[in-house]
């Protein structure tokens, strides 16, 4: 049981604050959705809108739902429209300081009991919740893109989350139908601890002229029953972002796996960026292929 | 395309009773070797030849980079004691011949097989890729960061992957993960390389037995 019933999102304007808000109405919570960026709300609301209507065209989910859902969201660029929430999850800027100014803006808004969680992937949940002032009631819940389809959610306690607190956030998570797993406040929690690594590794076989970008993926379909290879992976979340995770990996854990590789640097300074620049390590205008 | 197999022993990319196995020819231009040690035989046009950990040139011989002929390395990728997958990893030298690739790849590619070319390194492609990060996840594990059921889960859920990295290492045997790491890390010196503690533990107990 949770004794969560109103939830806040922040940074709802965005790919993954907008799908999260999703999986909180469609659960039956009523959920504000607060962003700064007014126009982007608004394009996040018809987004919305759109994915419950498909949802309704493929049978998963009958009109009622549908508009009971939608009238369970509530846009707003008011952080006070927050201060009745049980549970916050932000979903801002990855960056620490602005994911720290965002709690403590948020503690003299909202009721004490109130839960705050972050979506970090690769932050300290124990950092984000220093001098928030409510330290105790500030866990990780970090969501999959796409999150209004992914079911897991990595949950993490900071150093100083209550046991109560941390229980009431994986109980809601369940009742949202997610599927939570628990784990450390550590770079990368499960996922990127283990992803970022391997994909620089696939970045550091091309490098060193072990196999074509198109056989390495190939070979790791092939044998593993992957559905994408780690380079065509690279190229659509962008090679610019697979530095950023490296660069948020490396510092903290010293892996030489986790250093962004120096053709990645090379590539980036390129122009290519992967799906959203075209080129990467495959072509998404032609058939050429990059490397070995 | 035809081939011939000259074999001693089990195979671990053909075992008894694979298909491979019986639709080989008495004699062909392509020959492929299972267990049976190298000669070279430039009248061939390739020379295929089954590796497990180690590099082609230890049968080849290798120099200074230059290096290659009609020999060709391979192996059908194994997570230890699995079945073999449909993946046959083709390893070539810098100089190794264009019509030596060619005709490896029709031999496993009319079999059915998926075929890939690999340069000549220890773990070939995907062992050097995955055995790091089954170390990782072995060495997380340890640390504490989760379950081994969670992290499974997790890849499974959150990447869609078929298994999870802990079950696929301990299902394909922790002591095979050992040999394999540690053939990468002799040749890298990588500390990702090397084998994770529950690794060194099941070798030990292997050599116990």
């Amino acid at each position: 049981m949770t004794g969560i019933r109103k939830v806040g999102v922040c940074g709802a304007a965005g790919t993954m604050g907008s799908g999260i808000a999703i999986v909180s109405a469609r659960a039956g919570f009523e959920t504000v959705c607060h962003d700064v960026d007014g126009e982007g709300l608004e394009r996040a609301s018809s987004q919305t809108a759109s994915f419950f209507a498909r949802s309704v065209e493929r049978g998963r989910m009958i009109e009622e739902d549908r508009d009971a859902a939608l009238r369970r969201l509530s846009p707003t660029a008011e952080l006070d429209a927050l201060a009745d929430c049980d549970l916050v999850i932000e979903a801002v800027f990855e960056d620490l300081s602005t994911k720290q100014a965002l709690f403590r803006a948020l503690n003299p808004i909202c009721k004490d009991e109130a839960i705050f969680a972050s979506n970090t992937s690769t932050l300290s949940i124990t950092q984000i919740a220093s001098g928030c002032g409510r330290e105790d009631r500030v866990v990780g819940m970090h969501f999959c893109l796409p999150a209004q389809l992914m079911k897991l959610i990595e949950m993490s306690p900071g150093i100083n989350t209550s046991d109560e607190a941390f229980e009431a956030a994986w109980a809601w998570t369940e009742a949202a139908g997610q599927n939570p797993v628990r784990t450390q406040d550590r770079p990368g929690f499960i996922l990127n601890a283990l992803l970022v690594p391997f994909n620089n590794d696939a970045i550091r076989a091309v490098e060193a002229g072990i196999a074509s970008p198109a056989d390495i993926d190939t070979a790791i379909k092939a044998a593993l029953g992957y559905r994408m290879g780690p380079l065509e992976l690279i190229d659509l979340i962008g090679l610019d972002t697979q530095i950023l995770l490296s660069e948020a990996f490396y510092p903290i854990t010293l892996d030489p796996r986790a250093a962004a590789p120096a053709l990645l640097r090379r590539m980036v300074a390129a122009g290519r960026l992967g799906r959203k620049s075209g080129r990467g390590f495959h072509d998404y205008e032609g058939s050429a292929m990059y490397g070995a | 395309m035809a081939y011939a197999i000259r074999r001693s022993g089990e195979s671990r990319s053909f075992p008894t009773g694979d298909s491979f196995l019986t639709g080989a020819a008495e004699d062909a231009d392509t020959v492929v070797l299972l267990g049976v040690p190298y000669e070279p035989d430039p009248s061939r046009r390739a020379i295929l030849i089954e590796l497990g950990t180690e590099c082609l040139g230890v049968h080849t011989g290798e120099s200074a980079g230059e290096e290659g002929s009609n020999a060709v390395g391979f192996a059908r990728y194994r997570n230890g004691d699995d079945p073999p997958s449909d993946l046959v990893e083709l390893v070539r030298q810098p100089n190794t011949e264009d019509r030596a690739i060619e005709a490896a790849r029709a031999v496993f590619e009319g079999a059915g097989l998926t075929v890939v070319v690999s340069a000549d390194r220890i773990g070939r492609i995907v062992d050097r890729l995955v055995r790091p990060k089954y170390n990782a996840a072995l060495r997380l594990l340890d640390d504490g960061l989760a379950r081994a059921e969670d992290m499974d889960m997790a890849c499974r859920l959150g990447l869609g992957y078929p298994d999870g990295p802990v079950e696929r290492a301990v299902r394909g045997g922790l002591a095979y993960h050992h040999e394999v790491s540690s053939a990468l890390f002799v040749q890298s010196g990588q500390p990702g390389d090397a084998p994770a503690r529950a690794a060194v533990v099941a070798r030990e107990r292997s050599e116990r037995r």
